[in-house]
């Protein structure tokens, strides 16, 4: 092993920049892979804030609270030691954050202001103003420039990762990436490579992710023997705006701040909202749920919209949506504390919500599956780290709202200093060039078959049928029957896609071309989703079943992991026990005023 | 004027192969969908996959990303204005619409520039604040909310360079490091902590392209798609760089 350990991490989101600092400062190498400038990451796009127990209230707020909230938010299907790690590492992490500059919203004696979040009672959010991730990202950006100005971290931006570089023990040493420029395939070589690419969310089509959220290294790493867990589980915003290209958020701090959702209560109304009056509105989520009212978590919240939608027709003009109506706030509060995502309904809706209430509907907005790891953030395979929301660890089977961020940072943490630790404790690879030549060669064949093939199926089509696919049978509420139809469909499209059209065959920065390569992996990764949710005959968290309405621990206190079977060309499964020996599972309920 | 009822949309998009590539015009025609946006359009172009008249063509290589203009990725000359192409709703743009690249960055292809300039000229005055170390250190400096309200808008800059694109004297001649870079010395030279590196900062804006270029125009705040008081931020980096400057004289 050589004496500075060479760590490769891909993706520059708040895990990839964290992990970078992490082990750059643990005295490693590190080659930074991107395919989009890390300063315009996804991570850009979260709005509301980040959470930690710093009881700055008086609210009597703690790390051991913010343990029960998570875990019980996440429908105990997390394993609660790396949590409690988390939620204890949360408070120092802010003070991190303030430290690098970090200009988050501050109280009248100049300390941090919380706001309050959905699924818990206490005020335990930081923000600054209602872009929070931008400003979470460009914090660690800058630190990721300073190590890069003094040549200790080397950026690859404009580079998609294609493939993990194993040698014949299956231990990683590298990676296979492509320039989007040039399209020239090579390999890197690395003594551990941590994954940090995020989402999937182009996998349903539109959602309120990014557009590089395609899911596809995952799916590659998948069909290399990485295993997948819990995939199965989508969280599905409740306040999303419908668009043409995508769902933009509307934040959970709209609602944290205040924001009321209701349908007027005759349906098909059609006067102004405003001149409804109260008695004539129906606040259906303060009826059902009195304790925690507009701020019930997300999958409840987003079944009860469609409860009113789909069961009571109560949709506004019949069409899929409801009010989130934030026009009774003082509108200077509101251009004080959520300007960022007032602006964002104004400017793509057209309407102002400071006076009109807005018109939202549940969307597609994250997976709390991904990448199975160990508590060092270790996948199945040696060597491949991940962090982030390209990992399953920390949200169950449902991630409340501010956390998310917080587990990328604290994941990206973890994974740095670990992944320099097992390089040094590595044996060096005998057959070296081998390995990477082999693996060189594998993707220069799948560009090479693809820059070749002259069928019939446009890529772009294609993967508007899978989205609308997966949207449709995939995410709010499961039916088996539909699920097996999916999986059938899914089987064909991966047949179909052998018979790509690539009308694009030029080697310079050929972006459809890059997208199609992630095309078929997105489609593998379907797969395990859609299976996955399949065998899993209960309820819970953000996976519901009308079939089977109630969660199911003694058959299903389980993890789902997936492994990709070359044999079958299709997912295999197996259960892992969930760690509880924390806090207790018990039934989850946001209805009872306990 | 084109009126929301159009049944279709035109676009024309200049297009080019490669950097030493014959830019060219394409022509497409759409059919309306309410709450479309110039993003929305190439990727319906993409799964067309024709142009208006009925050829086929490739798909429009462009940056985007989060499509809700905070990335920053997909500035653009439409109509031939600098602005976001993912907020450019169609319905507010009069047809036939025209998208080319921005003009005062090398194209890649279509619609892709090369911006990493702005990212250079980050590196150029430190934009960062100068930290021990990521182990625990306690809290951070208590700021006055006054304070945050003055930085966190400047903070706010996607890095799109909209407003290079705009400034009459950005350009080869000068060298000039542009307005956003300005705005974030200011941004960091009020930091509690950034401040520490204030001097080095104002040293790297005196000299070649510095600050003493620009000619206060304004046509960086009119196109700013986060509306930055880029030239209040400019002359007060301007005044701290004169005293330095003064006070640097004497000290020789
Ligand atoms: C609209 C919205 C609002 C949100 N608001 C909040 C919030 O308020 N609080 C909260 O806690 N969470 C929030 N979330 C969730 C949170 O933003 C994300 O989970 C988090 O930012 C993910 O960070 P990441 O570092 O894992 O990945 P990302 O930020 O998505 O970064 C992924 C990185 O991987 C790179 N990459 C991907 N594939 C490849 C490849 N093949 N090769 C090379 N590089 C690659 C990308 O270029 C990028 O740099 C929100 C999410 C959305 C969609
Ligand atoms: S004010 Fe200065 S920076 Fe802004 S456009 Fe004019 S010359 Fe350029
Ligand atoms: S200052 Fe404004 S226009 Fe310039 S890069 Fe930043 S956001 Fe864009
Ligand atoms: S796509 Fe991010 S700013 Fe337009």
């Amino acid at each position: 092993m050589a004496a500075k350990p060479k760590i490769i991490i891909v993706g520059g989101g708040l895990a990839g920049l964290a992990a970078t600092i992490k082990t750059a400062e643990a005295g490693a190498d590190v080659d930074l892979f991107s395919i989009v400038p890390v300063k315009r990451s996804h991570s850009v796009c979260a709005q509301g804030g980040i959470n930690a127990a710093k009881n700055l209230k008086g609210e009597g707020d703690s790390t051991a609270k913010h343990l029960d909230d998570t875990v019980y938010g996440g429908d105990f299907l997390a394993n609660q030691p790396p949590v409690k790690a988390m939620c204890d590492a949360a408070p120092g992490i802010i003070d991190l954050l303030d430290r690098m500059g970090v200009p988050f919203n501050r109280t009248s004696e100049g300390l941090l202001d919380f706001r309050r979040f959905g699924g818990t009672l206490f005020h335990r959010t930081a923000f600054a103003g209602a872009t929070t991730g931008q400003q979470l990202l460009y914090a660690l950006d800058e630190q990721v420039r300073r190590f890069e100005s003094e040549n200790r971290v080397k950026k690859y931006e404009g580079w998609e990762f294609l493939s993990a570089v194993l040698d014949e023990k299956n231990v990683c040493r590298g990676i296979c990436a492509m320039d989007l420029r040039t399209m020239e395939v090579r390999t890197f070589v690395a003594d551990a490579v941590i994954m940090c690419t995020g989402g999937i969310g182009a996998i349903f089509g539109k959602s309120t992710n990014s557009v590089v959220c395609t899911g596809s290294s995952q799916g590659s790493l998948y069909l290399q023997g990485v295993k997948y867990a819990n995939g199965e589980f989508i969280q599905v915003h409740p306040t999303s705006i419908p668009g043409e290209d995508k769902l933009r958020l509307m934040s959970e701090s709209a609602r944290g701040e205040g924001g009321r959702v209701w349908v007027p209560k005759k349906a098909g109304d059609a006067r102004d909202p405003k001149s409804i009056p109260v008695n004539e509105r129906w606040y259906f989520l303060e009826e059902w749920y009195p304790k925690y009212g507009n701020l019930v978590p997300r999958d409840v919240a987003t079944r009860a919209i469609f409860k009113v939608v789909y069961e009571h027709g109560l949709g506004i003009d019949g069409q899929p949506m409801v009010y989130l109506d934030l026009t009774h706030i003082d509108p200077k509060i509101l251009d004080k504390k959520l300007e960022g995502i007032l602006e964002i309904y104004e400017k793509f809706v057209g309407d102002d919500p400071r006076t009109t209430p807005m018109k939202i509907f549940p969307g597609m907005h994250y997976t709390m599956g991904g990448m199975w790891v160990d508590f060092d953030q270790q996948t199945t395979v040696p060597g491949i780290f991940a962090a982030g929301e390209c990992e399953y660890q920390y949200h169950g089977a449902n991630r409340l709202g501010a956390n998310s961020l917080v587990s990328c940072i604290f994941g990206g943490f973890i994974a740095g200093p670990n992944a320099v630790k097992y390089a040094k404790g590595l044996q060096g690879d005998s057959n070296a060039e081998r390995s990477q030549e082999m693996e060189r060669r594998r993707q220069e064949g799948i560009n090479a078959k693809l820059m070749s093939s002259n069928g019939t199926e446009n890529p772009f089509r294609l993967w508007r049928e899978l989205g609308e696919l997966m949207t449709k049978n995939a995410t709010v509420i499961r039916y088996n029957k539909a699920l097996d139809e999916t999986d059938g469909i899914l089987g064909d499209m991966i047949e179909r896609y052998k018979n790509i059209n690539l009308s694009d065959k030029s080697n310079w920065a050929n972006s459809s071309f890059a997208f199609t390569r992630q095309l078929e992996n997105m489609l593998h990764l379907s797969r395990v989703i859609v299976q996955g949710a399949r065998q899993r005959d209960e309820s819970r968290g953000s996976h519901y079943k009308p079939d089977f309405p109630t969660r199911n621990d003694a058959d299903f206190l389980k993890t789902t992991k997936a492994s990709y079977d070359a044999a079958t060309n299709a997912p295999k499964f197996e259960w892992e026990a969930v760690d509880t020996s924390l806090v207790p599972p018990r039934e989850r309920k946001y209805d009872a005023a306990t | 004027m084109a009126t929301a009822t159009a049944k279709t949309v035109q676009i024309k998009i200049k297009r080019q192969d490669a950097p030493a590539g014959n830019p060219h015009w394409e022509e497409y025609e759409l059919p309306w969908r309410a709450g479309m946006n110039v993003i929305s359009s190439l990727m319906e172009i993409a799964a067309t996959g024709q142009t208006k008249d009925g050829h086929e063509t490739s798909a429009i290589t462009y940056d985007a990303n989060c499509l809700e203009e905070v990335c920053g990725s997909c500035a653009m000359v439409i109509n031939g204005k600098v602005r976001m192409a993912c907020s450019a709703l169609i319905d507010k743009l009069d047809q036939p619409i025209t998208v080319e690249p921005l003009k005062k960055f090398p194209v890649v292809r279509d619609l892709r520039v090369d911006r990493s300039v702005l990212f250079e000229n980050l590196k150029r005055v430190k934009a960062w604040v100068p930290l021990d170390g990521t182990y625990d250190l306690g809290e951070g400096p208590r700021q006055s909310m006054t304070l945050q309200e003055e930085l966190y808008p400047i903070s706010r800059c996607i890095s799109c360079c909209s407003c290079m694109e705009a400034c009459p004297q950005f350009n080869d001649d000068t060298n000039f490091v542009g307005a956003a870079t300005i705005a974030q010395v200011k941004l960091f030279n009020s930091h509690p902590t950034g401040e520490s590196l204030k001097r080095e900062r104002l040293d790297a804006l005196m000299g070649d392209g510095g600050i003493h270029e620009c000619g206060y125009a304004q046509n960086c705040v009119e196109v700013c798609p986060k509306e930055i008081q880029l030239t209040k931020a400019i002359s007060e980096v301007s005044r701290d760089v004169m005293v330095q400057a003064v006070g640097d004289l004497f000290r020789k």
